[in-house]
């Protein structure tokens, strides 16, 4: 029954976000910002966009088999495979920012080495599937693509750079003993979990296809049906759900992602409050003035870059605050390459997940990969920012 | 007999923590259930998903929330 009552809670707490009486406050800024910003979200995506994507992120988590794919990061595996592996795998495996560490310390310590084990600790968090859907829906689908992309070609270059620099060490450093992999045995077949997730991932980009700015034409077309469509997926998960699993998986996956509402929604809600209070929502102003924002990462220069990217690197966010937060720093005037920059340093790094990493690389190694992340993640911002026209 | 509890703090290794307390309790024997935080030590064992259910050394599941049912039946 305890759940339970979590779940009414957070339904209750939910709907009144939704209904948040916002225009009757007396006072403007920043109070109002914040809140007018926890009913935006609650309004416009949590129903449609972050629901779905729990579920999404459930699915993963309980009905593919992470084993299969961490077969690919043993010591004797195949060292082209480990780094293509372990650059994808973060939107399989890293659902949860505390499977990361392990799995980075297993990959560095029993499997494959140093190199790919770098590269699933810097692709992992940003390319987690909660993340990648966020990202897109809130700051626009080229950051999110952006995201993505960055994360996998940077995390290949920097876990080869680091299997380059320490070379002796890793060529005296003997393996002790190989991972435990357990069972790989499949219940569906690919094709079969690949259709259920491309329904679920089908019902998400239709169910939340914005109004186009012509009237006519395709976009327009699927506008108009887009419930539709919406609902032709529902009912084909449905059926999907009914002949091919079994009960107590339905219930696993229920419970799975509910695990994952209940970690991440209190938090991000928070975050939103923060970033309101703080930024306000975009084209309003906050606690902080826009002109400091604007000045100091604002535009795309060298130094917007790298200090956005070392911010990152050092703060903590939680699971997804990160989006609220570059919500209001884009709104206040930041440009979209420090804003790239901060998403590729932020989630990857932290001041606690900084010393977790020390303990288990030592302080040498976890100097250099630092670095590293701020040095690609300065570059890729300014690329992204010429790409995107912001240079100025 | 010694049952631990791989895991560095996360929700889902609480969980595990509980059920295999509501198994041990069920049983009757007397078991000693032990949380292992420590990174270095979960790698020993060569665990890379966690939360992973060890008895007397040997990992019997990793990445999965057994239910109190069956850590039971590995108990017997």
């Amino acid at each position: 029954m305890k759940e339970k009552n979590k779940f009414l809670f957070m339904a209750t707490a939910l709907l009144a976000c939704f209904y948040l009486p916002v225009e009757l406050l007396p006072f403007r800024n920043p109070i109002f910002e914040a809140l007018a910003l926890v009913r935006w979200y609650a309004r416009e995506h949590v129903l449609l966009c972050l629901i779905p994507a729990f579920f999404i992120a459930g699915a993963i988590s309980v009905f593919i088999s992470q084993s299969a794919v961490i077969k690919y990061f043993g010591a004797k595996a195949n060292k082209f495979l480990a780094y293509s592996v372990a650059s994808i795998s973060g939107t399989i495996l890293a659902v949860c920012s505390c499977t990361v560490l392990p799995l980075f310390s297993g990959i560095y310590k029993r499997g494959a080495g140093l190199g790919p084990a770098t590269a699933f600790l810097y692709s992992g968090p940003a390319i987690n599937v909660l993340a990648v859907i966020m990202t897109a829906r809130i700051l626009g689908w080229q950051l999110g693509l952006a995201r993505a992309i960055g994360a996998i070609v940077f995390s290949v270059v920097i876990g080869l750079l680091m299997h380059v620099i320490f070379i002796k060490e890793e060529r005296a450093r003997q393996a002790t003993g190989d991972l435990v992999i357990g069972d790989t045995k499949e219940i569906r077949s690919l094709l079969q979990n690949g259709l259920y997730f491309a329904s679920m991932v089908g019902f998400l980009v239709f169910a939340n296809w914005t109004r186009p700015e012509e009237n006519t034409g395709l976009w327009a077309l699927i506008y108009s049906i887009k419930w539709y469509i919406s609902l032709g997926f529902i009912v084909l998960i449905i059926i999907m759900l009914i002949r091919w699993f079994k009960k107590d998986e339905v219930s696993n996956w229920t419970s799975a992602s509910w695990t994952f509402a209940k970690q991440i929604m209190p938090l991000l809600f928070a975050g939103v409050l923060v970033a309101g209070l703080l930024l306000g929502r975009p084209g309003q102003e906050g606690l902080i003035p826009s002109e400091i924002i604007a000045r100091a990462v604002g535009g795309n220069s060298f130094l917007a870059n790298f200090f956005a990217s070392i911010v990152g690197a050092f703060m903590y966010f939680a699971t997804l605050t990160e989006i609220p937060i570059l919500q209001g720093l884009i709104g206040a005037g930041m440009g979209k390459g420090p804003a790239l920059a901060l998403l590729l340093a932020g989630p990857a790094l932290s001041l606690p997940n900084m010393l977790i990493i020390r303990g288990v690389i030592g302080t040498k190694k976890t100097v250099v990969y630092v670095s590293l992340v701020v040095i690609m993640a300065t570059i890729s911002g300014i690329i992204f920012g010429v790409i995107t026209g912001g240079l100025k | 007999m010694k049952i631990e509890i791989l895991g560095i703090g996360c929700a889902k290794c609480k969980m595990l923590y509980e059920n295999a307390q509501a198994a041990v309790k069920e049983v009757g024997l007397d078991v000693e259930v032990i949380k292992v935080e420590d990174m270095g030590k979960i790698t020993d064992y060569g665990v890379m998903l966690t939360p992973a259910l060890v008895i007397d050394g040997e990992v019997k599941t990793s990445g999965k929330i057994p239910s109190a049912e069956e850590i039971k039946k590995w108990l017997e």
